[in-house]
């Protein structure tokens, strides 16, 4: 069918001599180049997940609540009523890194398709943020662009941005992070998904027209970064949320007929990875002609169709017969609508162009006989030691200075650029433990975080890993809700690398313990890998996207104080673990130690007690204890509510630095009003509960600390709240390379 | 709801224009819904009296139809600003507002990046003479650099109201406050 490809050209498509053999094997012949272009991306990692795919199988995705587990487009689960809850999250860090504003807004699309074409309509959207080191000459530049694109796409959208999180490292430098999570709204019973079943159904081509954009942009997401990655600028698709929005409601009214056998979005790879997915598992064959693919550009060509990532498309196969009432639906939002192929029953991909046949191959060779690597690795080396830290620091001057840090100052600049209010659910905005998002019409609420601490897992990937899990699952229970399921979206670097892919190997151990140990199961996820740029790592950074169910969003507990006199109990004991912690990076410079370790058991229980009483409605102030310790989780609820507290050293730990800013986990810090104190501290003590009273609030608009002394809250206010203003507005660093 | 495409809006006593993006409003907000189908009886009705609600981009359209003076241009801090904003009732004398009180203190939440009101002195000086600037933003509290704080104003019928802020997110207290509401009861009286 053609002549032989040079080597040069397969290395470019980033396919490696065994690969390209393996192709030739499964084809019989020499691949077109087409063929090689499918083969490229379908087998790329970002597709085929064939660096983790064996380590993948071990985690436990199922419970009585999973609709659908990890395989479809997103996670699907059961929230009662006859609703479903369907989410993912899912990364877009190399085009963030290339040019931030298109590459945050087309990761915010792609992931809302990953769940609207399922069924669902979004309702939230959150984002996992890693940028480098404040100082980087880049780093502005980045979160400014970022920011400004996940908001400019998901403001358009109407949908509410409701949280996330946002982090400064310097191993981000050349490699920054933007995770972006979808969680939207279903009947259980009207689940769309991707396999394409039966013969002769018409393929349907659904949204915006192809051109060039984004050609190879699952390749790039592949490969190392390097000092020419400017230079995939081009790669870069750009984003439509108008389309986009047109494209939702057109697709919810299509779904409202019985004329959809099977639907998929088009992300990676497009048309490529769309229609082999749904053939494979429909178990059929798909034949496209590429003549009818509705084109944005002149002459282009076949490779070019079949590859290019132009956002805001559909691919779908209908029943027969009902091309023109899906066609009059399209027609009316003003998108293209065009039968492009049909399914088959030889289990092969044909693709058609010119009355030329570009491509023709088995499409279990893109699925099932796509490689699959056991890749060596080095076993879990985690960092040990207790740390030492020098007394005598003044624990407010510490406080404020761990409120100004890069890492713990309000991320306030950063969510008011969202619109976080739209669509009127929004009942716990951006700032607290986890966002709250009424269920319409109802009194339910699903609860919604994303969490890591990526420090925790450079020292320790099994424990860091377990750790996201498991504050994902605290941040949940401490508004009240029930921890339901998770989506993990795994960056690492070049799991080529026995030490990166140590890291992999530990973070999904870590996560299926902790997954397992909470009833938490992962429904969805995404890998991102090969996050290194000349050879350096990232820290490993296993985001967390975690949703819970609350039954009646009236009895939600928030972060901000409430009342005076309430008093104030920590739940869960603090031992002063100060490896790793932001005290040790804040104040003297470090990042040593180990990482807390989790007790997982400690955890259920602490967090079951502390569920039970915000359920039954004696407790409505609730802070899981993270970042900074119990002083730093202190500071928060008082800025929230604009109320002051005393409070002192109780319980083992009596220096006041271990105290303070330890990050001991499984522990809140509850603020109970007088009446229900006793029963409380009664309770906790007889389910053998670890619990200490520290102090209560006062009328004084103060944070005092008993033989500590006192700061004003407008004082802190200040640290808190300026950081990030300050530095966004600083002189623009010009960018050099 | 009226699709943009038909030509006639039903017989109503009110027209919302609510907030949201329209077709093209990478041009400038609202300056192509303005010339849709639908617009133009929106405009013919409103110049014969029926009351009409512009709320954020549906005060967009309504400057850019002309159906109200001035434009809305790009936030002066140049980024989208989504947030509860102080503002004062400064006119009552209205079907909008007559349920609020003269100078009373309120607060909607903003969501735009192209809020920045502005027109010529002279007709912001027949706009403040003539009672039709209905909201300003609070002292300090202004989002986006609007002219003399202006958030919402009037036609010189007075039945045509546009404002940025967004009244319709605080009428719920779960939500974060109810605000709002006096304007939507002002309207079910006004109008009932």
């Amino acid at each position: 069918m053609s002549s032989p490809i040079a080597p040069e050209i397969v290395k470019e498509h980033g396919l490696s001599p065994d690969e390209y053999s393996r192709i030739q094997q499964l084809l019989g012949r020499e691949p077109t180049l087409v063929e090689l272009g499918i083969f490229s991306v379908m087998w790329s990692e970002h597709c085929s997940y064939k660096s983790t795919r064996v380590h993948l199988a071990k985690l436990p995705t199922k419970a009585p609540w999973v609709l659908q587990g990890p395989g479809e487009n997103a996670g699907v689960i059961d929230i009662g009523d006859g609703d479903a809850c369907i989410f993912k999250m899912e990364s877009h860090n190399h085009p963030s890194f290339i040019e931030p504003y298109q590459g945050a807004a087309t990761g915010v699309g792609g992931i809302m398709r990953d769940v609207f074409t399922m069924g669902a309509r979004p309702i939230a959207m959150l984002n996992a943020l890693r940028f480098g080191e404040p100082e980087h000459p880049k780093t502005r530049h980045l979160v400014s662009g970022v920011v400004a694109g996940i908001g400019g796409y998901g403001n358009c959208m109407g949908v509410p941005t409701v949280g996330g999180e946002v982090n400064f490292h310097r191993s981000y430098n050349g490699n920054i992070l933007v995770n972006a999570m979808c969680v939207g709204l279903a009947r259980a019973d009207r689940i769309f998904k991707s396999a394409a079943k039966g013969a002769g159904n018409p393929v349907v081509y659904i949204g915006s027209k192809t051109g060039r954009d984004g050609i190879h942009g699952a390749t790039m997401a592949s490969a190392e970064f390097s000092e020419d990655s400017e230079e995939k600028r081009p790669t870069v698709q750009v984003g439509d949320p108008f389309t986009e929005k047109l494209l939702l409601e057109a697709c919810l009214e299509l779904m409202e007929t019985d004329a959809i056998i099977a639907i998929q979005d088009m992300g990676a790879a497009g048309l490529t990875s769309s229609s082999a997915e749904m053939g494979d598992k429909g178990g059929s064959g798909i034949e496209l002609d590429l003549d009818k693919v509705p084109q944005r550009e002149e002459g282009m060509t076949a490779y070019e169709m079949m590859l290019s990532e132009s956002q805001e498309r559909m691919l779908a196969v209908l029943k027969p017969g009902r091309e023109a009432e899906a066609e009059r639906i399209f027609k009316k939002w003003e998108l293209d609508f065009a039968v492009i192929g049909i399914t088959t029953d030889t289990k092969r991909l044909v693709v058609k162009h010119k009355g030329k046949i570009e491509a023709d191959m088995p499409i279990t060779a893109l699925s099932d006989e796509a490689p699959r690597y056991e890749r060596p690795y080095q076993k879990r080396a985690a960092t040990n030691g207790k740390v030492d830290v020098s007394s005598g620091k003044p624990i407010l001057e510490s406080l404020q200075k761990i409120l100004a840090s890069p890492d713990m100052a309000s991320r306030r600049w950063v969510w008011e650029q969202y619109d976080h209010t739209v669509m009127a659910d929004t009942v716990q905005r951006p700032g607290g433990d986890a966002a709250v998002v009424r269920v319409h019409n109802t009194n339910k609420g699903l609860a919604i975080t994303t969490d890591v601490s990526p420090r925790y897992c450079k020292a320790d990937p099994y424990e860091g890993a377990k750790q996201a899990v498991a504050e994902a699952w605290r941040n949940i229970t401490a508004v009240g809700a029930k921890p339901l399921a998770i989506t993990d979206n795994l960056n690492y670097g070049n799991p080529e690398k026995p030490e990166i892919m140590g890291q992999i190997v530990a973070g999904v151990d870590g996560i299926g313990e902790a997954a397992r140990a909470l009833d938490f199961p992962v429904i969805g996820g995404n890998c991102s890998l090969y996050n290194e740029t000349n050879g350096e790592g990232i820290l490993p950074t296993p985001a967390i996207g975690g949703v819970g169910l609350m039954a009646d969003v009236h009895r939600m507990a928030t972060i901000a104080l409430k009342r005076e006199d309430d008093a104030i109990i920590v739940i869960g004991e603090t031992r002063g673990h100060l490896g790793q912690s932001t005290y040790l990076r804040e104040i003297e410079g470090r990042e040593t130690g180990a990482c807390p370790p989790v007790d997982l058991a400690v955890e259920r229980e602490n967090g079951d007690f502390v569920r039970s009483l915000i359920e039954t409605g004696r407790v409505d102030t609730v802070h899981d204890v993270s970042d900074g310790g119990l002083l730093v989780a202190l500071a928060e609820m008082a800025l929230a509510g604009n109320i002051g507290l005393e409070v002192g050293i109780a319980g083992e730990t009596t220096e006041s630095i271990p105290f303070f800013f330890g990050e001991d986990q499984a522990r809140y810090v509850l603020a109970v009003p007088a009446e229900h104190t006793q029963d409380i501290l009664d309770e906790a003590r007889d389910r053998g509960i670890f619990v200490t009273a520290l102090g209560k609030t006062h009328a004084a608009k103060t944070l005092r600390i008993t033989n500590e002394g006192e700061i004003s809250l407008s004082q802190l206010r200040e640290s808190y709240e300026t950081w990030f203003p300050n530095y966004m507005s600083s002189e623009e660093i010009p960018v050099t390379n | 709801m009226v699709w943009h495409a038909d030509s006639e809006i039903p017989d109503v006593d009110l027209i919302v224009l609510p907030g949201g993006f329209a077709y093209g409003d990478y041009l400038r907000s609202g300056a192509m819904a303005a010339l849709s189908n639908a617009m133009r009886d929106v405009i013919d009705k409103a110049q014969k009296g029926v009351t009409v609600l512009g709320i954020c981009n549906g005060f967009q359209v309504l400057t850019e139809s002309r159906l109200l003076p001035g434009a809305l241009m790009r936030n002066a801090g140049l980024k989208f600003t989504c947030r509860g904003v102080g503002l004062e009732v400064n006119e009552t004398q209205s079907v909008f507002t007559r349920k609020y009180d003269h100078g009373q203190r309120v607060v909607f939440p903003v969501a735009n990046g192209e809020g920045n009101y502005y027109a010529d002195d002279e007709t912001l000086d027949r706009l403040e003479g003539e009672g039709r600037v209905v909201f300003r933003y609070a002292d300090g509290e202004n989002p986006n650099g609007s002219v003399r704080n202006i958030a919402g104003i009037l036609n010189e019928k007075r039945n045509v109201l546009g404002l940025m802020p967004h009244p319709e997110r605080v009428v719920d207290p779960l939500l974060g406050g109810t605000d709002g509401r006096a304007m939507f009861e002002s309207l079910l009286e006004g109008l009932g």
